[in-house]
């Protein structure tokens, strides 16, 4: 494996990562996309270096031929990440019909937790604004602590 | 013999394409799907018949020989795990036709419920790397679908994290499959197990653990269980059901058959008793904070798991034994925990323990189903959590690891006192603040015939592993040798 392409799958996964920390899911969207093309150069640079198509002639050898067997793989890995891409794509547009925007909201359990510590007279100014901000999202029926 | 194996796939996979052509008629879907889940079953026992008695089977799909070809391979572990799996699903699967509005709302709850069903079958019988990442991906990907079924927004809420947690996951599933590839040019797990000795223990260790980290997302282990609380309980109770009972166990699955095939001795000493350790107590306390029944229950999968890690963790064939036996009672208990919780919101409308009580008049049925499942799982004798769970402490005291036994048993306690809470808060005692079904201002709904039936099904079958325990454990003891000793598996897949 070439030490470019190394640094590549290694940029691609960076930088994917990087986006998947956002809150919004079209940014996550795009993460999961970057880390899927590295994950899949990585498994085309597995099979060793390049070399000759692997098609079988009576007249040629069979030592030259480049490993079929990882671009095969990584030919089943993109058709699966795309339609998951799809999927999530979908979701994204559901949440935006839902809720008017596509972030992925705080844990419940997170939230109820910070609402006790709230109960508790804890300095916790700008968590109760954020917790008004995200509880427009969510009907005050689902919510059953305390 | 060699078609056999491809069966418990192939009959699902068929009956999902059967109906998505009948999506018009749910009755004609309902027969086709319950006829896929039922001849998958049939084909699943007679697999584990013919493994009891010829042991290890092959088959090389499309006949390519092995390595270059895909496997399919099936030991007793293997076996095993895939019967008591697909009854659980057939039982779930009947629940979800007796309750209303689950299954006949959208044409494409059977087509996706059979394809789930499919994947977890491939997933329990491939013998080859990247066919397994398939496995997880078609049942994955049937899970997202089943999970964001109804569309409101907690459930796509919790679907985003669920579904974006798991791609991480299959992502660094693909790069774990690419390193192995470069290290050793094989996919194929018999031929892994075999050029394993021959790499660097360094790049041994690397890989063990990255592929903890993969299958321990899915399984749910500490610390990557953060996922599962919340994301199960929104789902409909009968998918609920099919996930706790089954989609974390192919994770576990997936951890066994690794670290004893693959990297038997890869991992840093103790790690897993540590992991395993950390997942019953974390857990367990999660679950005592709850005040809904679903939520206490999802906790409580993590909590289990646990025990699983444990018996692998101690790498003794008594430990694996103990854990293979855990494994098959936990998966139809866990089911049938969830089915009675569909039973409570069906008839109460909550499953909030402060909005529901004094159900032991109005669904008594459930609540002696309760009852004995969650003695189960608690670990109470005869029942077969206590059969699972002595097993793991005489293996743990066999081993001379009395800490993690005693964790084990001091969960078994707190999980008892969170069995009795959601019984105190949902069969016992009056409502703080009532449903309108429990306050009277809703007619009252009677429970579908059908819906007891498969919970009583499913926990008869948790009766019965307590019944034949004796028997079950010699199995499972001739499953965990063939596990630390793999040879008869090396020797079935290449011959």
């Amino acid at each position: 494996m070439s030490l470019l392409l190394a640094a590549l799958v290694a940029t691609l996964f960076a930088v994917g990562v990087y986006l998947l920390l956002d809150r919004s899911l079209v940014r996550i969207v795009l993460g999961l996309t970057l880390i899927a093309y590295g994950a899949n150069l990585l498994l085309v640079l597995a099979g060793g270096g390049p070399g000759e198509a692997p098609f079988v002639f009576a007249d040629r050898g069979t030592e030259d031929f480049a490993d079929p067997l990882p671009q095969a793989l990584a030919l089943t890995a993109i058709v699966i990440s795309f339609g998951l891409t799809v999927f999530l794509l979908a979701l994204a547009y559901r949440s935006s019909v839902l809720t008017g925007d596509d972030a992925v909201e705080n844990d419940l359990e997170d939230r109820r937790i910070a609402r006790l510590r709230r109960e508790t007279d804890l300095d916790l100014d700008e968590l109760t604004d954020e917790l008004d901000a995200l509880e427009q999202h969510e009907p005050a029926s689902r919510e059953r602590g305390s | 013999m060699s078609a056999l194996l491809a069966l418990p796939v192939a009959i699902p996979l068929a009956g999902a394409a059967v109906a998505v052509i009948a999506s018009r008629r749910v009755t004609i879907q309902r027969v086709v799907s319950v006829g896929g889940v039922a001849g998958a079953l049939g084909a699943a026992v007679a697999v584990l018949v013919a493994v009891e008695r010829d042991g290890v089977i092959a088959t090389q799909l499309g006949g390519w020989p092995a390595p270059a070809g895909i496997t399919l391979v099936a030991d007793l572990f293997a076996a095993l795990v895939l019967v008591v799996g697909l009854a659980t699903v057939l039982a779930v699967l009947v629940f979800a036709i007796g309750q209303p509005g689950c299954d006949d709302e959208s044409a494409a709850f059977h087509p996706v419920f059979l394809v789930m069903t499919a994947g977890v079958a491939m997933a329990f019988l491939t013998g080859d790397l990247f066919n397994l990442f398939v496995a997880f991906e078609v049942t994955l990907t049937a899970s997202y679908v089943l999970i964001t079924h109804g569309g409101s927004a907690p459930q796509v809420r919790t679907g985003m994290t669920y579904v974006v947690i798991n791609l991480v996951a299959s992502l660094l599933f693909v790069s774990a499959v690419a390193f192995v590839y470069a290290a050793t040019g094989t996919v194929n797990l018999a031929d892994l197990a075999g050029r394993m000795d021959a790499i660097d223990p360094n790049l041994r260790s690397a890989l063990a653990v990255l592929f903890l980290v993969v299958f321990g997302i899915k399984a749910a282990i500490f610390p990557l269980f953060f996922w599962l609380p919340d994301s199960y309980p929104t789902a409909p109770s009968p998918v609920t059901a099919v996930f706790a009972g089954l989609l974390t166990k192919v994770g576990v699955y997936a951890i066994v058959r690794s670290d004893t095939l693959l990297f038997p001795g890869a991992l840093p000493e103790g790690l897993l008793l540590v992991v395993a350790s950390l997942t019953m107590v974390v857990g367990v306390l999660g679950a005592i904070a709850q005040d809904d029944m679903k939520r206490i229950l999802s906790f409580h999968i993590v909590s289990q798991i646990g025990y699983m890690i444990l018996g692998l963790g101690l790498f003794t064939v008594a430990g694996l034994a103990g854990a293979i036996l855990f494994i098959v009672h936990q998966v139809p208990v866990k089911a049938s925990l969830f089915l009675v919780g569909g039973i409570v919101e069906h008839s109460a409308g909550s499953t909030a323990l402060s909005r529901v009580g004094g159900l032991v008049r109005r669904i008594p049925v459930a609540a002696v189903l309760f009852l004995l499942a969650a003695g189960s799982l608690a670990g109470i004798p005869p029942l077969s959590g206590f059969v699972g769970k002595l097993a793991l402490v005489e293996a743990g005291f066999d081993a001379g690891r009395f800490a993690v036994v005693a964790v084990s048993l001091a969960v078994s306690l707190l999980t008892l006192f969170s069995m009795v809470k959601i019984w105190n808060g949902v069969f016992w005692g009056v409502p703080e603040e009532p449903t309108p079904q429990l306050a009277g201002s809703v007619g009252r709904l009677p429970t579908p015939p059908l819906m007891q039936l498969a919970a009583g099904a499913l926990v008869a079958l948790t009766v019965a592993i307590a019944v034949w325990s004796g028997p079950l454990y010699q199995l499972c003891t001739d499953a965990a040798a063939t596990l630390v000793e793999p040879g008869p598996y090396l020797e079935a897949v290449l011959p």
